[in-house]
């Protein structure tokens, strides 16, 4: 147990992960992730490279994956963007890594030093074309080492990209973690000798393993759009379709087994707060002022993000009257809970200028919500 | 097919996307020739870039990694630290490396991490159409300067030089011999090997910038234009003006990166 910031956090949880190479350029509030792996990594026989910028950051650690080794990235806003291309080539050539965002506010340099929650469509629809990846989205400096090493996990076992979608008030916040080393790690999954071919899915639709370049299997590894064997097939509609909605479905279809929610005071509520990351603090706050004055309030606080357990809160909006969506931005997650919401009230809760809602800002429109036109 | 290619290229990517009269097969002829002299066919990991010459890598039977268009570089660099062993290699076009990868190449120079970037110089953006690049001439009509080129060329070995590259070399396609050598040099060099190989395009750069100069009027017209470093040395200015040069253009041994990263962390903070 250490008293310790999130973005520290993030690095304890990705070396006990097996990271053992991290590239990446300095942004705040990012830089201590940078600045302890640059100590952490060697001490266990890792890497750690300050690139030129964050294209070469990204590109780097897809380069590393396929040399073998778990590897990773931190940035902020800015430098994400810059990421998005070599996102997408990881989401193509199925390249497990794992990227943490610790975001603050934009557009453009925006506020480097406040915090928010406004890149998480960047995190899910960041890169050109279709492809789907996997966000996870801590709310403390605990769930910020639990969720880096899920990330890790989650990147080996479905050969994809995966956020870690933290903020400035994760990552800076010190508080009380445990650093598990003993938490379950998933190796990376070796490819069967005989018959191999890299891009031929098992009957799960995932593919069966992943040889590190020099292991003699001779790889092909293209940004192109390819067949099995690695080749490019742009140029064939049918092929190019099959490859696409397989790398979709392989997460969109696993909605179920990659749902981690936390859920609260479910059984009787009528107002349900929707929430993750550091909105969902002032959240969990004003949901047990709520329950001390009899106000029948829950959470449903996601610590996957994406992909969206749409059914599960369509499940559960049907059994309650309004879901209310604090969010510091104008309201993104909001349209993927209304998408779902039948016949419960959505009400969005922005926070925009970096400041985190207060838990009375939370209570008033729960208590507000519950009032009108009452049932 | 020629036993080289039997040995070592990847059957079912051919034919190639090469154009009929394209430098890019010699190159490959000649780095084949290179690997199976230094028989290091099992250690390679190729990088290829985009545009033409980013697609050597992909016929080619060993691990590659055909990547974004400018990120070559970056990408190899991950492979290499993981992978200290391996012999990579990669191969760039000159819009590729001094255009969008142009910060990638000079930091890589910097560090001299043991990798060979091959660059092929067409003078022109090839597979796009034909569009203007940081090689190309002065007054240079391509697709996007049809009055010219306003802007002055980068010499790529200068740049690499200048940046910290251990081994500059510069030959032209015509020199399928010297350029088998270059590469076994530069594999075998311990540290940042950068080979500029000057190549013709007559789809391209021989349509928009020659006046429809076919592959062996260009090659020629390379040739023409380039003169070995040790004849250099005894000409005057005046006989030099416009002369590209061409040879082993700069050697030395300096830290290697992934060998001063081993030297600096090794036992460190344990």
């Amino acid at each position: 147990m250490r008293i310790i910031q999130g973005n520290e956090a993030c690095v304890e949880g990705a070396i006990v992960a097996g990271c053992r190479f991290f590239a990446g350029y300095p942004i705040t509030p990012a830089s201590e992730i940078a600045e302890l792996m640059s100590r952490r990594l060697p001490q266990v026989g890792g890497v750690f490279m300050q690139m030129e910028d964050e294209l070469a950051s990204v590109c780097a650690v897809i380069g590393a994956s396929w040399g073998g080794v778990k590897a990773c990235t931190a940035s902020s806003g800015p430098g994400i963007s810059l990421m998005q291309e070599g996102v997408g080539y990881a989401a193509e050539t199925e390249t497990p890594c794992v990227i943490i965002n610790v975001m603050r506010g934009g557009p453009a340099t925006g506020q480097p030093t406040l915090p928010s929650q406004q890149d998480i469509m960047q995190a899910r629809f960041g890169s050109h074309g279709d492809y789907e990846i996997i966000a996870v989205a801590p709310s403390s400096a605990q769930e910020a080492f639990d969720l880096t090493v899920k990330a890790f996990n989650l990147a080996e076992i479905y050969r994809v990209p995966v956020y870690v979608l933290s903020d400035e008030i994760v990552g800076h916040t010190r508080e009380k973690v445990l650093l598990d080393p003993g938490v379950e790690v998933i190796p990376r999954k070796r490819p069967p000798r005989e018959g191999y071919l890299p891009y031929r899915p098992g009957p799960d639709g995932l593919l069966p393993g992943m040889p590190a370049f020099n292991e003699g299997y001779r790889l092909l590894v293209d940004g192109q759009l390819h067949d099995e064997t690695g080749n490019r097939v742009g140029h064939d509609p049918e092929a190019s379709a099959r490859l696409v909605r397989r790398l979709c479905e392989k997460i969109t279809s696993r909605v179920d087994e990659l749902t981690d929610v936390e859920e609260l005071f479910l059984e009787d509520a009528q107002a349900v707060v929707v929430c993750y990351g550091s909105s969902a603090r002032p959240a969990l706050e004003a949901v047990y002022a709520a329950r001390e004055q009899g106000i029948p309030a829950g959470i449903f606080r996601l610590r996957v993000l994406f992909p969206f357990p749409a059914r599960r809160l369509a499940a559960l909006a049907r059994r309650v009257r309004a879901l209310l969506v604090p969010e510091m931005n104008v309201g993104k997650l909001v349209l993927e809970v209304e998408r779902v919401a039948g016949g419960a009230q959505v009400v969005s809760l922005p926070k925009l200028g970096g400041a985190l809602h207060t838990p009375e800002e939370i209570l008033d429109a729960i208590t507000s919500v519950l009032k009108e036109g009452g049932r | 097919m020629h036993p080289l290619g039997e040995k070592y290229l990847r059957k079912h990517t051919l034919p190639t996307i090469f154009c009929p009269g394209c430098g890019d097969g010699t190159v490959l002829s000649a780095f084949l020739r290179a690997v199976d002299e230094l028989d290091i066919g099992e250690q390679l990991a190729l990088v290829g870039g985009i545009g033409c010459s980013g697609w050597i890598p992909v016929y080619v039977n060993a691990d590659t990694l055909h990547v974004l268009h400018g990120r070559a570089i970056p990408f190899a660099t991950g492979l290499k630290v993981t992978r200290p062993e391996r012999k990579v290699v990669v191969f760039t076009g000159d819009g590729d490396c001094l255009a969008i990868g142009g910060n990638h190449f000079i930091h890589a120079c910097r560090r001299n991490i043991g990798m060979t970037v091959v660059m092929l110089n067409n003078a022109i953006y090839g597979m796009t159409g034909g569009q203007v690049a940081p090689t190309s001439p002065y007054q240079a009509r391509t697709q996007t300067s049809p009055y010219g080129n306003p802007e002055m060329p980068f010499d790529a070995c200068r740049l690499a030089i200048a940046s910290g590259a251990t081994y500059v070399a510069r030959w032209t396609s015509g020199h399928p011999r010297q350029l088998t050598r270059a590469f076994k040099e530069a594999i075998l060099h311990p540290g940042f090997a950068f080979i500029e190989v000057l190549t013709q395009c007559p789809t391209q750069t021989g349509r928009y910038m020659k006046g429809g100069l076919d592959a062996p009027a260009l090659l020629k017209d390379i040739r023409a234009g380039v003169v070995g470093k040790e004849r250099a040395a005894s000409m005057s200015p005046e006989e030099l003006a416009g002369k590209v040069q061409i040879g082993t253009l700069h050697r030395e041994v300096r830290l290697e990166f992934t060998e001063a990263l081993r030297q600096l962390t090794e036992g460190d903070g344990k």
